[in-house]
């Protein structure tokens, strides 16, 4: 069941934090949201994680408003990793894992602590599981942030509903191998777990390379459908200003080199 | 690095403090009593007695009563201070911040240099009540203006009730000093001893009552165990964890607002308890609101019956402040466990 959204716009203090967007996510996909600093990327990520009310236009997931279902619910069907989590306390590496399963709390899986290993594993910060994350590296803290997020959506849901992963900028503070090993992972779990992945990213040859469908923002505009269509010399001319010239890598990817 | 200790070794380590404060308070005081003694006024009381020796007396009608409300107020104190940690997210809160201290305090000393003047009719339909009904309900009105002050659009905002707390807390503190600017000498003495905080005023009734404030604000503060670790990742992180953040809020502050009132209004004012006892339990067990809440409640019933036999043994038969003792134990206590355990801080 697909997360719609028709015309919603955020204004706050006067001033439009987001132009009117129309789009719909289908599930199973890896959708990137682009664009400038400024644009509404997190303001629109927020909005479809149901964390901000839209002043104009709706959100919908199955055709009903977000803000018909309780928190509760939409804890169990969708999971987001926020630019910056502060951690208060010392807690450990596992144990902020395992808050990712606090949604299910009442209804657990069989090995519950297997899941938070595997959730772990995936995301390289098993070998930290017992430090505490408060001294851990922003990379680190980050990685430790994505295996809660997929530790909250990791298992099917009875009822077959889909399943969706919000991220905002999940490879900013990561190193260039981690940059990969994070989209290979997401990209993976869209390709076998039909998850459905939405993540605000700023870098364009990471979403050329592993993303399905982006949404750029413009300010005024929204441009939004398969990445390669979309991310032409044109667009990201008029978007970002920056004149861009196409390779194309070994593999067959389209990369831009820019000036 | 020191292994944490599990959720069973804080239990039985909390319960075995308090075990052995409680034998230690049973037996200090201006009035000695032996183990042996003590055990045989534990056999009377169980298997009824025609005959009260001075030493059952003395336990069931005065130290009785006074560990058990050394117990309620420490637990309440020990708990209220968790619960303050965890909802502002920071280490250093204490439950003084929600005002309700400081308003009871206000309160008391209305009454104790205003009373005659301005409600000269309550202590006649309240009897022996009239402080500590009068403390409790200042505890609970101040509190409540922190509160509404906090409130904005997007709920309870844990900054503005900081602020609101510190602007409160100073407004009271000046209400109190011109109350005692205005008392007379012995009021004055009556003010500053129910200031520093005292055990002494056990009767079962208040113990009983107290002590039932608290029993509900430990089953209350325990459910909100779990809300508090996941808010710990972030008010906003807990929203999308499906968390209702503004209802632990509320329940938070009005638990912390009861029992610290309740303690409050019947003991004065216990200071440094709730901010140390999660400290410590912390050090030890980890930051996991299922070990610390019931935990800070253990050692905080620990450390004032512990300091209570100070208070009642060191200047016999005088007694010393209960709050400069928490103040003097807590402090060197809570800086050897720094040393010993500094790596996880």
């Amino acid at each position: 069941m697909s997360l719609r959204c028709t015309h919603v716009g955020v204004s706050a203090d006067g001033k439009k934090r987001l132009a009117q967007v129309d789009a719909t996510l289908e599930p199973g996909r890896f959708t990137a949201i682009l664009g400038p600093n400024g644009a509404g990327k997190s303001t629109l990520m927020s909005l479809l994680t149901g964390q901000r009310q839209p002043m104009g236009g709706q959100v919908l997931l199955r055709n009903r408003p977000l803000s018909a279902y309780s928190a509760a619910d939409m804890a169990t069907v969708r999971a987001v990793m926020l630019q910056e989590s502060a951690v208060a306390f010392d807690f450990l590496v596992r144990e902020v894992v395992e808050l990712g399963r606090y949604p299910h709390r009442y209804q657990p899986t069989q090995d519950e602590a297997g899941l938070v290993q595997q959730a772990m594993e995936a995301t390289q910060v098993a070998h930290l599981a017992d430090r505490n994350v408060t001294t851990l590296s922003g990379g680190e803290k980050a990685r430790v942030q994505l295996a809660r997020a997929l530790a909250q959506v990791w298992h099917p849901r009875t009822d077959g509903a889909d399943r969706w992963l919000f991220l905002d900028e999940p490879t900013a503070a990561l190193d260039l191998a981690h940059q990969h090993q994070v989209m290979r992972l997401l990209r993976k779990w869209v390709a076998r777990e039909g998850l459905s992945v939405v993540a605000v990213l700023h870098d364009v040859n990471l979403a050329l390379r592993y993303v399905d469908d982006v949404l750029v923002l413009d300010g005024r505009l929204a441009h939004f459908g398969p990445t390669h269509e979309v991310l032409s010399a044109q667009t990201l001319a008029s978007v970002w200003g920056v004149s861009s010239q196409a390779v194309n890598s070994e593999d067959g990817v389209r990369q831009y080199l820019f000036a | 690095m020191m292994a944490r200790w599990s959720a069973r070794t804080v239990w039985l380590a909390g319960l075995g403090l308090l075990a052995m404060a409680l034998v230690a308070g049973s037996a200090q005081g201006a009035y000695a009593i032996s183990p042996a003694q003590l055990w045989h006024v534990l056999r009377d009381m169980v298997g009824g007695s025609d005959n009260p020796t001075p030493e059952h007396l003395v336990f069931v009608n005065i130290r009785l009563p006074r560990l058990l409300l050394g117990v309620a107020a420490g637990a309440g104190l020990g708990l209220a201070g968790a619960l303050m940690q965890g909802l502002f997210r920071n280490p250093l809160a204490d439950p003084g911040l929600i005002g309700v201290s400081s308003g009871a305090a206000l309160a008391a000393a209305s009454f104790i240099v205003m009373g005659n003047l301005w409600f000269p009719d309550l202590p006649r339909a309240l009897g022996s009540w009239t402080l500590v009904s009068m403390a409790f309900m200042g505890g609970l009105v101040v509190t409540f203006l922190i509160y509404a002050l906090a409130q904005s659009q997007g709920g309870t905002r844990m900054g503005l009730m900081l602020l609101a707390g510190i602007a409160v807390n100073a407004l009271a503190g000046a209400g109190l000093g011109y109350l005692s600017f205005l008392a007379t000498d012995e009021q004055l003495r009556n003010l500053q001893f129910w200031l520093l905080g005292s055990l002494g005023g056990a009767r079962w009734s208040a113990v009983v009552l107290v002590g039932a404030v608290v029993i509900l604000a430990c089953g209350a503060g325990l459910t909100l165990a779990r809300p508090l670790n996941a808010i710990a990742l972030g008010e906003a992180q807990a929203v999308l964890l499906g968390v209702d953040v503004e209802r632990t809020k509320r329940w938070a502050i009005w638990v912390c607002a009861l029992a610290v009132g309740a303690v409050t209004a019947t003991t004065g004012m216990i200071g440094f308890v709730g901010l140390i006892a999660p400290h410590w339990v912390r050090m030890v067990a980890g930051p996991d609101h299922r070990i610390v809440l019931p935990g800070s409640a253990l050692l905080g019933a620990a450390l004032v019956l512990a300091a209570d036999a100070v208070a009642r043994t060191a200047v016999k038969p005088a007694e010393l402040p209960l709050g400069v003792l928490t103040a003097f134990i807590g402090v060197p206590m809570f800086l050897f466990m720094l040393r010993h355990f500094r790596g996880r801080v």
